[in-house]
């Protein structure tokens, strides 16, 4: 019987990996989601001067828990007159594309070598990665305007033929502001992306990424880009489609329970999507900004994460409830002992691993952080004033980008 | 490998198909998608045989016509949007005016 | 059978179901989704083949950009269920017989020229991915087929202006 099994699993090796590594990415990405909704509340409610969640388990960290399970048990009303198909299928559409995403999406450079086979830290890696996130981003399209037509009702109608014609033309800018990332790196594959940012000028990190360096730095481009992307998402300031002052709630207004949770769950699975593609183009993925030479910064990790522990354990041993007293100094001890062990030279093979990893989520975490930091300031466009704004100046700056790219790119060349 | 003759095969069923609802449906928009459908099996042939061929013009040849098709579809649907907003009808047998 | 072929089966069927789906629809929508439902098993099928960079665009411009005009469209003009006029059953009959016999006739042609296909396919032994890598396609198009390239991009261009002009409400 053992050998049966072991003889099927090695047999079959490549695709019992990949499904595990889909169900463990899916678990995570799930996860990050939920306390994401967490952390937007948060931050947004600290700079508006009050707390957020704070009752629902310590510092309101049981409140996604919450949400999730009043979503599951909220009546599940369809509204009459609807198109049944469509308006079904609409929210898993738009859910599946988005978690579909993530999965070309490279997390670390290096392999995780195990029983002699390479585990690497993407499920795939094709040649053509960057053109599948943006195939996936067109269809994406089709979860809102469905939605919004098979809902049988004026407020989402408007909303979702308004957010779909956003979306469409923000889309041109998005997919023109890679092109120059496009030019400098020869390649369309994600892991070449980053592989062509790592050779910086006099071995500081910092200037190998190409916001900074190359023939022609991409500064146009990462504007361009995220302001395209923060559209195609429909956040703040571009988020009048969905907002509750003008159009009740868009185009998912007449989506209750769980398939408002799956839209919910699609937007913020997409912003996690277009963090991850802006470090990853622009800001030099899993390759670290301080000199090549600093081996001490390897020590970061722990640096990072002992003092975080010591912190929550400190602000758990203070907290007013009970429950409070008991999980915070858990999760902080559990923290300050993972840092203590990165530290240990016995485990210096896991710190070494663990170095790309760390900087990439270091800075999808900024970029997530700089679209709460929007969402807590900004206020929102005008319809024609957002339609404007992207023809008329997003475009034209993202091809005059192009241009200039090709135009250093081609006077760096040697022919 | 997958012969080409299953491609072709393929490329011909859907060729037919698009006949069938061009002939047999009678909205416009419909009549107009399966014009497309009719262009994607021809794009199937041109990839099977530059695949069988080795030779990249057949997926050149692709490109152009799914950029053809996409500013088809634009006038095309300007066009359908000027007969829905005259003739208030999207049925193609309501919109003969010129017949005898 | 293969992989291949299981995949091959499995993507023709999938767009034999979306043209059929087309066909018998009442709703436009619904044949609109349908269609693209077999938009989407041909880039699969272009990906079998090796065509990668044709399935990448034929989803991104034919998927998601030219259903998504038909989509708005249909919305926009609020297009309702096919309305039920009397077709002539008489005529219907030998015009569903008349297409299968074009159908049939593509196919005879393609199964008695099918020993050609093994003159140009030559050694089988073709790896997919060697034969188009994204910058081959790319030399070509620049260089071999640049003059079609800058026709198409004016005709995009006259394109738009055609359907801005063709749409354009007169403020009256």
């Amino acid at each position: 019987m053992i050998d049966f099994l072991s003889a099927f699993l090695s047999a079959h090796a490549v695709i019992i990996i990949t499904l595990i590594k889909i169900v463990l990415l899916l678990f995570i990405v799930l996860t990050v989601n939920a306390y994401l909704t967490w952390f937007e509340r948060k931050v947004v409610a600290h700079m508006q001067s009050r707390w957020g969640p704070h009752r629902v388990g310590p510092h309101g960290l049981m409140q996604p828990l919450a949400d999730g399970l009043k979503f599951l048990f909220k009546e599940d009303a369809m509204p009459a007159g609807v198109d049944k198909f469509v308006y079904l299928l609409a929210p898993l559409l738009a859910l599946g594309l988005a978690l579909t995403s993530i999965a070309v999406i490279p997390f670390g450079p290096n392999p995780i070598v195990l029983f002699g086979h390479n585990i690497w830290l993407y499920i795939a890696n094709p040649s053509i990665g960057l053109l599948v996130l943006f195939a996936i981003t067109a269809l994406g399209v089709y979860g809102v305007a469905l939605a919004g037509w098979s809902s049988n009702s004026k407020y989402p109608l408007l909303g979702g033929l308004r957010s779909s014609a956003q979306m469409i033309s923000y889309e041109l800018a998005l997919t023109l502001s890679v092109v120059g990332v496009l030019l400098m790196a020869n390649s369309f594959n994600l892991t070449e992306i980053i592989d062509k940012q790592s050779h910086p000028a006099w071995g500081i990190g910092l200037l190998g990424w190409n916001i900074v360096s190359g023939p022609f730095p991409q500064i146009l481009g990462f504007f361009c880009f995220f302001v395209a992307a923060i559209a195609e998402t429909n956040r703040v300031p571009f988020d009048l489609p969905e907002a509750e002052s003008e159009l009740v709630a868009g185009f998912h207004t007449e989506y209750s329970s769980f398939k408002f949770a799956m839209f919910f769950i699609a937007e913020y699975t997409s912003m996690i999507t277009v963090s991850c593609l802006c470090s990853i183009l622009f800001f030099g993925g899993w390759l670290s900004p301080f000199p090549h030479s600093w081996t001490f910064t390897f020590y970061l990790p722990s640096l990072l994460l002992i003092p975080a522990g010591v912190w929550v354990i400190w602000d758990g041993v203070r907290y007013e409830t009970i429950w409070g007293k008991l999980v915070l100094p858990v999760i902080g001890g559990v923290l300050a002992i993972i840092g203590i062990a990165l530290a240990l030279p016995q485990l210096q093979f896991v710190n070494v691993f663990i170095q790309g990893p760390f900087w990439l989520l270091g800075k999808i975490l900024v970029f997530l952080f700089v679209y709460v930091w929007m969402r807590g300031t900004l206020p929102r466009f005008r319809y024609d004033q957002l339609m404007s704004f992207g023809w008329k100046l997003l475009l034209p700056v993202s091809i005059v980008n192009v241009v200039l790219t090709a135009f250093f790119v081609l006077l760096r060349s040697n022919p | 490998m997958v012969p080409t003759t299953y491609y072709i095969a393929l490329s011909a069923v859907l060729f037919g198909l698009g006949v069938l609802a061009f002939i047999f449906k009678r909205n416009i928009i419909t009549i107009f998608m399966s014009i497309e459908l009719m262009l994607n099996a021809v794009n199937l042939a041109f990839v099977a045989f530059s695949q069988a061929s080795g030779n990249l013009d057949g997926q050149v040849f692709v490109l152009f016509v799914i950029i053809v098709a996409a500013a088809e579809a634009a006038v095309g649907l300007g066009i359908v949007i000027l007969i829905a907003r005259n003739r208030q009808t999207l049925n193609v047998e309501r919109v003969d005016l010129l017949k005898l | 059978m293969s992989a291949q072929l299981l995949v091959f089966f499995v993507l023709a069927a999938l767009s034999v179901i979306g043209a059929l789906g087309l066909i018998f629809q009442k709703h436009p929508i619904h044949s609109a989704l349908s269609l693209i439902v077999v938009m989407v098993a041909l880039a699969g099928l272009y990906l079998l083949m090796g065509a990668e960079f044709v399935a990448a665009v034929q989803i991104i411009v034919y998927g998601g950009a030219i259903m998504v005009l038909f989509v708005i469209v249909i919305m926009l003009l609020n297009a309702g269920l096919e309305e039920h006029t009397s077709i002539s059953k008489m005529a219907g009959f030998p015009g569903i017989l008349l297409a299968l016999a074009l159908t049939g006739f593509i196919a005879a042609t393609v199964a008695r020229s099918a020993g050609s296909f093994a003159q140009i396919a030559g050694d089988n032994g073709r790896i997919a991915g060697t034969l188009s890598s994204t910058r081959d396609l790319s030399t070509m198009i620049f260089k071999t087929f640049v003059y079609p390239f800058e026709l198409t991009s004016f005709l995009i261009l006259i394109a738009i202006l055609g359907a801005i002009v063709l749409a354009h409400r007169e403020k009256s």
